[in-house]
This record gives C-alpha cells, sequence and structure tokens, in this order.
C-alpha cells in the first residue's frame, strides 16, 4: 500500500492528541473487526459449509469447522449437481459478452472520435440516449424481439446470441472509448493518413495498440457483470441445459441436498473472485475511473 | 443503464462531448467528407446492429406492446388503454408499489450513511488500506444470486447463522424470511451487505480528491474533527452524495433478484415488488400488454425521480 501523502481529515497533531488519537485507533481496530466479520466472514462459512455434512450444517451452523471433513461434497456437486456443466456455460455466455462489447466499444469509438463522419453526432446523442431507459423497463420487449428478430424471422432464445448480442447495447462502454480515443493527439492520425494509411489501418496499428488501458476497464466490467447477470439470462434461456450457473443455482436449491448446495454456491464464486484479486488493483482503479458504473 | 453519468463529478464522468470535428483543423474538402461518411457507417455497424436490436427497436416496441393485447399464440390487437385498465383492477399493484417503496426508504436508511461512514475511516487509515479497500469489496465481487442464496441460509429460522448468534445471547429465535413484518428489512440487510462496498470505493475515491489544504486552513482556524467534517468534506462530497443516492433510488425501484430468489413474494405477498410483477404478468401469466404497461409506468417514474432529482440538485450540487 502506498502510505497517506501528508495528513486526511486528521493531521499529524491530532494523531497524537491522547484522546483523539486512541479514539481514532479504537475506530479502526472495530472497523477491521467489521470488515473481517462482513467481508470475509461469509465467504469462509461458506467454505467451511460446504465440506461439511448436511446433519452437521443443520446441528451447528456456529461450528469453526466440521468434525468430519466432506471434501467429496465438491466433487459430488461438479458432477452430480452438474454445477461443470452450468459453469462451462457461464463461461461461453462470459467469453462471447466481452468479445461483443469489446468490438462494439472500440469499433464505434474509433468511429466516433477518429473518423467523425457529419452524422456522428446524432448517432452518438442516440446511443446516449439509451442510458436514460434501464434495461429492466424494456425486457418484455427485448424478449419478444429476441423471439423474433424484426426482418429475419428468426428466434435466437435459448442460444447464447440471446446474451451475447444485447451486451453490446451496451452505451457507457462506446461513452468510455470514445473519451479514450479522444485524448489521443490528431497529429498521430494525421501523419498515418500523410503516410497513406487508411480507416483500417490506422485503427489496427495505431487506435487498438494504444487502447490496452481502456479496453482492460471495459473487459474487466464486461465480465463482471456477465457472470453477475441473473435476470436476463433467466428470460433469454428458458433450456435448463443451457443456462448459466447463476440461472441454474436457484432451481438446483429447490431439491439439492444443503450441503452440496452451499459447494455449488462455493464453486460460482471462486471464479470472479479470483478474477478479482488477480485485477484487483484496476478494479479499484477502474472504479475511481468509471466514476458510478453498476 | 443508469441516466446519471453525464452529471457524474467525476474525472471521466464529465458532459459528453457532443461536438466531434470541433478540433478539425482544416475545412475537408467533399470528397473527404464522403469517404468519412462510408468508413464511419463501417465501423459503426456493430453498434448500430446491436442498439438497433437490443435498445431502440425494444424501447419502441414497448409503447406500442403497452396499446396491444399479445400472448404469441394469437395475432397481436390493439386494445387503447386497456392493458392499464387490468393493472389497476389488479390488487396486487398498489402492494407492490407499497413494497418497493418501503424496500428504497429502507434501503436508503441503511444504505446511504454506512457506506459513507466506512469510506472516511478507511481514507483515514495509514496502515493497511489496502487489504481495507479488498475486504470491503468483497461482497461486491460474489454473484448476486451466490450471495442471496446464502443469505437465505444465513435465514433459515431453525438452522440458520443469525439466529444461532442470536441465541448465543438469548435472542429468538425469529422466522426472518416468514414474517411479512421481517421479510423485507431482511432482504434490505442483504441487499446492502452485497452493494455497500461499491459505494464505499466511489467515496473514498471522492475523499482522496479533496485538497488536503481545506482541512490545513480549517484545522489553523480552530475547527474540531466533527466541524471539518461538517463544513469542509461533507459539501465537498456533496455532488457525488447526491449522485449515489439517486443511483440507489433508482436501483431500488427495480429490485427484482432478491424478492425473486429468496422469497417470490411472500409471504402474504410482503416482498412482491413492481419488477416481480412485471415478470409474473409477462413470463408466468404470458400476458405481455399488461407486463409492458406496468414497465411504461415504472419508466416514467423513474424518470421523474432522475428529473425532480436534476431539478432540485442543478443549483447546489455544480458547486
Amino acid at each position: 500500500m502506498t502510505p497517506a501523502p501528508g495528513r486526511g481529515l486528521l493531521s499529524e497533531a491530532d494523531w497524537r492528541k491522547p484522546l483523539t488519537g486512541t479514539g481514532w485507533r479504537a475506530a479502526h481496530v472495530l472497523l477491521f473487526a467489521i470488515l473481517l466479520l462482513a467481508g470475509l466472514g461469509p465467504l469462509l462459512w461458506t467454505l467451511k459449509a460446504a465440506v461439511s455434512s448436511t446433519a452437521d450444517l443443520l446441528a451447528d451452523p456456529l461450528a469453526l469447522w466440521p468434525a468430519s471433513p466432506r471434501w467429496g461434497n465438491l466433487a459430488d456437486a461438479w458432477t452430480s449437481l452438474e454445477i461443470r456443466h452450468y459453469l462451462l456455460n457461464t463461461v461461453v455466455l462470459v467469453a462471447g459478452s466481452w468479445l461483443v462489447q469489446a468490438v462494439v466499444a472500440t469499433t464505434a469509438g474509433y468511429a466516433l472520435s477518429v473518423v467523425r463522419p457529419w452524422y456522428g453526432r446524432y448517432v452518438y446523442g442516440a446511443f446516449l440516449i439509451t442510458l436514460f431507459v434501464p434495461g429492466t423497463v424494456t425486457l418484455v420487449a427485448l424478449y419478444l424481439t429476441v423471439l423474433d428478430l424484426p426482418g429475419l424471422n428468426v428466434s435466437i432464445a435459448n442460444t447464447p446470441l440471446a446474451v451475447w448480442l444485447p451486451a453490446g447495447a451496451h452505451a457507457f462502454n462506446i461513452l468510455l472509448a470514445k473519451q479514450f480515443f479522444d485524448a489521443i493527439p490528431r497529429e498521430l492520425f494525421e501523419a498515418a493518413r500523410v503516410d497513406g494509411a487508411g480507416s483500417w489501418t490506422v485503427f489496427r496499428r495505431i487506435v487498438l495498440p494504444m487502447s490496452t488501458p481502456i479496453l482492460a476497464v471495459i473487459s474487466l466490467f464486461a465480465v463482471m457483470n456477465a457472470w453477475k447477470d441473473f435476470l436476463w439470462p433467466l428470460i433469454a434461456i428458458t433450456d435448463p441445459q443451457a443456462q448459466p450457473i447463476a440461472v441454474a443455482l436457484p432451481r438446483l436449491a429447490q431439491a439439492a441436498e444443503p450441503a452440496l448446495l452451499v459447494a455449488g454456491l462455493l464453486i460460482a464464486t471462486v471464479p470472479p473472485l479470483l478474477i478479482f484479486l488477480i485485477f484487483q488493483r484496476y478494479v479499484v482503479r477502474g472504479i475511481a475511473f468509471t466514476g458510478l458504473k453498476g | 443503464m443508469t441516466p446519471v453519468v453525464a452529471t457524474a463529478p467525476s474525472p471521466a464522468g464529465a458532459a459528453p462531448e457532443a461536438a466531434p470535428g470541433r478540433r478539425a483543423g482544416a475545412r475537408p474538402g467533399r470528397s473527404d467528407r464522403g469517404r468519412r461518411a462510408l468508413a464511419g457507417l463501417v465501423f459503426l455497424l456493430p453498434a448500430l446492429a446491436c442498439f438497433g436490436y437490443f435498445a431502440w427497436w425494444p424501447i419502441g416496441r414497448s409503447v406500442v406492446l403497452a396499446l396491444q393485447q399479445t400472448n404469441l399464440v394469437d395475432p397481436a390487437r390493439w386494445v387503447g388503454l386497456r392493458n392499464f385498465e387490468v393493472l389497476f383492477a389488479d390488487p396486487l399493484l398498489p402492494t407492490a408499489v407499497l413494497n418497493t417503496l418501503w424496500y428504497t426508504v429502507l434501503s436508503l436508511l441503511i444504505g446511504l450513511p454506512a457506506p459513507l461512514v466506512l469510506a472516511v475511516l478507511i481514507s483515514e487509515l495509514r496502515r493497511f488500506g489496502a487489504p481495507a479497500r479488498v475486504l470491503v469489496y468483497l461482497p461486491v465481487i460474489v454473484p448476486p444470486v451466490v450471495s442471496v442464496l446464502l443469505w437465505k441460509i444465513f435465514y433459515d429460522p431453525d438452522s440458520g447463522l443469525i439466529n444461532a448468534v442470536l441465541g448465543l445471547v438469548g435472542l429468538g429465535p425469529y422466522p426472518w424470511l416468514q414474517s411479512p413484518a421481517w421479510a423485507m428489512p431482511s432482504l434490505v440487510v442483504e441487499a446492502t451487505w452485497a452493494g455497500a462496498g461499491g459505494a464505499v470505493l466511489i467515496y473514498l475515491a471522492a475523499l482522496v480528491a479533496v485538497p488536503r489544504e481545506l482541512y490545513e486552513a480549517a484545522e489553523t482556524d480552530g475547527a474540531s474533527i466533527a466541524r471539518r467534517v461538517w463544513h469542509v468534506m461533507l459539501p465537498q462530497l456533496r455532488g457525488v452524495i447526491l449522485v449515489l443516492l439517486l443511483l440507489q433510488i433508482i436501483g431500488c425501484l427495480q429490485v427484482f433478484t432478491e424478492p425473486y430468489v429468496m422469497t417470490d413474494g411472500g409471504p402474504e405477498n410482503a416482498t412482491v415488488t413492481v419488477l416481480l410483477m412485471i415478470y409474473r404478468y409477462a413470463f408466468l401469466f404470458g400476458d405481455y400488454g399488461t407486463a409492458t404497461a406496468l414497465s411504461v409506468l415504472l419508466a416514467v417514474a423513474l424518470a421523474v425521480v432522475s428529473a425532480l432529482y436534476l431539478r432540485l440538485t442543478r443549483g447546489w450540487s455544480s458547486r
């Protein structure tokens, strides 16, 4: 961690005052107690419960560790609850949503920021206006659209496309990409054009290599949001065999043995947790950077 | 997804630039204009396809659907405002609206002050700031469905963690999710646990941006810590607090996963929310018209909240 630069709300003098300093130190100890209990506690409990027997779970939920750990629960959930299958579905949905969002954001951001056709401002406005319409209020119409794509007369419901393609209609990504590209010096593009580079070459050779930071932010949020998504996949993918784990779990919860269910919950949490722990610095920075997403 | 992005006082959230070409140097020739128009179209194609099919079309279609009767079997019929009449005749509607408002009020009572207090405490940490940030964000990482199912286990009246802990001090057992009075507060506690970390990180980013000199000057003038919080910190954070308040209201009005997975609207309809009603109309009863009518009303309510908020705060949030 980086030490706090100079001072914050409290000054060095405040920290040295006996009453104030002690009070804040006590508050900080309490803070960590709460953070550990509320932040880590439920995850550790899940870990413990996932390797307990159902009998142990029901008899003594406060036990720190089961009398006889059952590591087999995880394997059982993996195979008999078919967590493996649903997890794979989730990975497919998340990967496709990410790819669609990355392609849409970079190409549209490039078109609006660098190519700048005369109608660009109107199209940009039309993208941004969708920010004012939360997805939940167009849910029913979106479902009917997916059932019968206008002009094509095909249904993509129950296919990954029903999740992948609507993910692209995310105006915030385009806003981020456009603002990022706007900050690239125009001389770069002019010079490339003088050298005879076309729009595609400028995009591929100049803009894409420079957009790693913004792509990282967009990708991280795209993956995390797609992993969390529940309502839309619940509606769009009704075929149990094609459902992602988030949709499958509440259905499994109705019949599964509690200990196995918790094992399933644990497995569903591990991938986003790993992504977060690996990229946590970018997540924290990304939230500060994008301000108020999600 | 949120209408606030453009007003967010974050580094990247400045008002969207509406005028491309502002920085164009030489006046482009006519052929250049045509070339740009064509190249722009090619690059915009993926976005136009996605937005056309999955954003603009559903928005337009919602307005049409609200005035039609559709069940996917018979051809759609225009029914005027009949869907709205059906809706207002449904005795569940007032319950759902009140439940949603109750959920929102409870969420604000808990969910507004807690992240701010946590953020202030974390920002004053002189060591272990990074682990604190990770810990506070951990619940946000857990997929919502997993947290809801996990808390459903915690709330279990017989074998749940919460009653077990309360039992240690001789309280309970309480029927959390089985009690019409306690079910909604129980959902709010879970949702706050799951969501507070995001708000904390946003507040932390805003707290870092408060100029240290202001605290310095206030302290020199003899301001106590409480007065520095009240007269320096909070005014500096006002914009962020207001944006988060609006975001939270908008999010609460659309609450779905918690009541759907945890209680399915029960007990005795105590947790039926507006979105749950939309879902039931459309995907349980197949009445897409009435479901869309309610969606349109929800959209109007959300727009009113945003407009009201922007109007109220235009003067005093700009600082």
